[in-house]
């Protein structure tokens, strides 16, 4: 049984955290997260929730008191933004490695500097390699519904790895949107109680060892075991999104695939810009012209062999990154897509467009343009410019 | 109604042109519409320009852009006017509601405005009798559905008491007041 | 322990799930000097016991029995902390003692 509500991206996290139910929270509160923390704990002030919150002193505190938690044989979450994300750095790593399932809403917003609170995507692009699998929402709904799959996802035996689910900062993490809602008791039966994998650091009976030292004798081993588990996600990332769907008839993939099967004109892209590029998609598609759009949901484990296969037949595509790479060429989203493309059975031309950084908007304009070019080059298939900034002063 | 309805709340830093953004967007969506409330934050505090959008559909609503085109402006506080062009962005045929002691004619010979249609009620003034505070959003979100008939003045009642009902919990005279406050300005609402 | 595991055999994680396995690396031969337990000058306080970081002090009803020579990788506190007199832990070089 499901109900629609309205509900602002940070309720609806919040809400879906206190459905989860973990066993415990240690948080510290960043704009633009800073409410899903707060509505969170007043979940747990006033008992509607088991879970122990760990009030901490900073973002570093925060992830290893939940990577100590998690350790320690229960299902632990946390939650961030930017520079707190930023803080916790050297923790992120531990929690991929020492291969625990973790789950973390980040609202994405822009790094320092210069200051700024507003969404875009350079906190977690930095975080790309980090060991931790990363879904993107588009909207309230998406969030929701990623955070909930996300538990069991992580928590899967062929996985065991954190998660971290991202939706954009304001853009959705302040505005209210309808979504259906699932009750309590399905959630909870959704994600299923918490079963420790291993002896936990609280199991006296079977002592253990966490985070040991490896050197060159057994480092590499390790990495490539790491390596193996973010392979082995894509399937159970499918599967249970199957589940899910069967529950909610909301159906996720790896990516969402709109308007692509017949189209020569494609934009790539990640969370809320999907939604709006999607409206020019039709208006293109009013006027004869073959636009199609590929909203990516997963970024690790990358899909690439999937992306190669509904890219291949396209005439142009434009790849949209709400973060530079500083690489001297393009923005993460857009080499790894380049890259996916390398062993397609055709190659298309492929653009890059970085966009809204530091949360600036991105219309219907913007998407207008980048299709119009895309137009262009289908046409004379030559690309005069590869990368591409998208609505700043020239 | 249009398939797609776009409100800009242009309001001070306070008033409530969050809130009345969210408030719309959720009562229009316990009658099945789709919806959007959102702000724009900027570095603003207490007392500086603000905006909020509202967005409602009857079907899915897809944009993650801001609203640049609003069918209808709502400006919270009259000071506004002469501070920037709350109409920007306005098509010919789109409203510009304003809180103001004035009648639509006044305003629109105070603006120089042609074209648009004007609407004026005293959204301060009422809320000030019924609440006792001079936040005009709740009012305000009667007025609105009076001129754009998104929803029905009991709908709007109705929705807006149960949200009230909780987070006024233990001061009925708060929801009472925000209730006659929401029904005045409907009946009272001027346009031209 | 012969063979190094692979990647697919460490582990999971460097979750070490069997404790107290440092027992199986034999550090004895570390050793260039070693120490000599002479049990008629021992007052068995156990000094020895405490400093030693290597756990090689070998006790029993605590008491002093004598030294793990498979572990002990010879830095000599326990001999410098040994507060009998004469000295019941002595340090003599590992090439001079003949047997290990």
């Amino acid at each position: 049984m499901q109900e629609r509500i309205a509900l602002t991206g940070n309720e609806a996290m919040a809400l879906a955290m206190k459905q989860i139910n973990p066993d415990v929270v240690a948080a510290y509160p960043i704009t633009p997260q800073t409410e899903i923390v707060q509505i969170f704990s007043d979940y747990v002030a006033n008992g509607r929730v088991k879970t122990e919150f760990i009030t901490v002193e900073s973002e570093h505190s925060a992830m290893s008191a939940t990577v100590g938690a998690a350790s320690s044989g229960v299902r632990a979450m946390t939650a961030t933004s930017s520079q707190g994300l930023a803080l916790m750095w050297e923790v992120v790593y531990i929690a991929a490695s020492n291969r625990l399932p973790i789950v973390m809403p980040v609202v994405n917003r822009a790094l320092s500097g210069p200051i700024n609170i507003h969404g875009d995507h350079s906190d977690t692009m930095g975080a790309r390699d980090s060991g931790w699998i990363q879904i993107y929402s588009e909207n309230t709904q998406e969030a929701y519904d990623n955070l909930i799959q996300a538990v069991r996802i992580a928590e899967h035996p062929d996985v065991l790895l954190p998660v971290m689910v991202m939706m954009d900062g304001f853009i959705i993490s302040h505005a209210m949107e309808n979504l259906f809602i699932l009750s309590d008791q399905d959630v909870q039966k959704f994600v299923g109680e918490f079963k420790p994998h291993r002896p936990s650091l609280l199991d006296v009976d079977n002592p253990v060892t966490v985070g040991p030292l490896a050197l060159y004798d057994y480092y590499m081993e390790f990495k490539r075991q790491q390596a193996e588990a973010m392979r082995g996600a894509k399937p159970v990332i499918l599967e249970v999104a199957k589940e899910y769907a069967e529950l909610t008839g909301r159906k996720y993939g790896l990516f969402d695939a709109y308007k692509l099967d017949d189209a020569d004109l494609a934009i790539v892209v990640l969370s809320s810009t999907a939604g709006t590029a999607r409206y020019v998609v039709d208006e293109l598609r009013e006027k004869g012209i073959k636009a199609g759009l590929l909203k990516l949901r997963v970024f690790r484990p990358f899909p690439y062999e999937e992306l190669a296969q509904v890219l291949a037949d396209r005439k142009a595509i434009a790849v949209m990154d709400r973060a530079d790479s500083y690489s001297a060429f393009g923005g993460p989203l857009f080499t790894e897509v380049r890259s996916a493309m390398y062993d397609a059975k055709k190659r298309p031309p492929i653009v890059n467009y970085i966009y809204g950084l530091g949360g600036r908007d991105v219309n219907l304009d913007h998407i207008r343009k980048v299709y119009n070019d895309l137009v262009e080059i289908a046409r004379t298939g030559e690309v005069t410019q590869l990368v591409n900034y998208l609505g700043v002063r020239e | 109604m249009a398939k797609l309805l776009e409100i800009r709340w242009h309001g001070r830093g306070g008033q409530g042109a969050k809130t009345a953004a969210q408030l719309l967007a959720e009562a229009a969506s316990s009658v099945g519409k789709y919806i959007q409330g959102f702000p724009e934050y900027g570095p603003e505090r207490m007392g500086a320009p603000v905006l909020a959008f509202t967005r409602i559909s009857d079907e899915p609503i897809h944009l993650h852009c801001h609203v640049t085109e609003p069918q209808i402006v709502v400006v919270l506080d009259p000071t506004l006017l002469a501070k920037g062009d709350v109409t920007q962005g306005v098509p010919e045929d789109g409203i510009i509601l304003i809180n103001t002691d004035k009648s639509p004619a006044e305003m629109r010979q105070a603006m120089k405005l042609s074209g648009r249609k004007i609407y004026t009620v005293n959204a301060s003034r009422i809320a000030e009798e019924t609440i006792g505070r001079p936040i005009p959003n709740t009012p305000l979100m009667g007025a609105l559905i009076k001129i754009t008939g998104i929803m029905s003045l009991d709908a709007l009642l109705e929705d807006t008491q149960k949200k009230l009902a909780k987070k006024f919990a233990g001061r009925p005279e708060v929801v009472e007041g925000n209730l006659k406050a929401v029904r005045r300005a409907y009946e009272e609402v001027q346009g031209e | 322990m012969n063979r190094p595991l692979t990647w697919k055999e460490v582990p999971q994680g460097g979750w070490i799930e069997k404790p107290g396995n440092a027992v199986d690396y034999e550090t004895g031969d570390w050793r260039s000097i070693k120490p000599v337990w002479i049990a008629e000058n021992c007052i068995h306080c156990l000094r020895c016991w405490v400093f030693c970081p290597d756990a090689s002090i070998m006790t029993e009803g605590g008491k002093m029995t004598g030294i793990d020579y498979k572990h002990c990788k010879g830095c000599g506190i326990c001999a410098n902390e040994c507060p009998a007199k004469p000295k019941a832990l002595e340090m003599v070089n590992e090439s001079d003692s003949g047997d290990k």
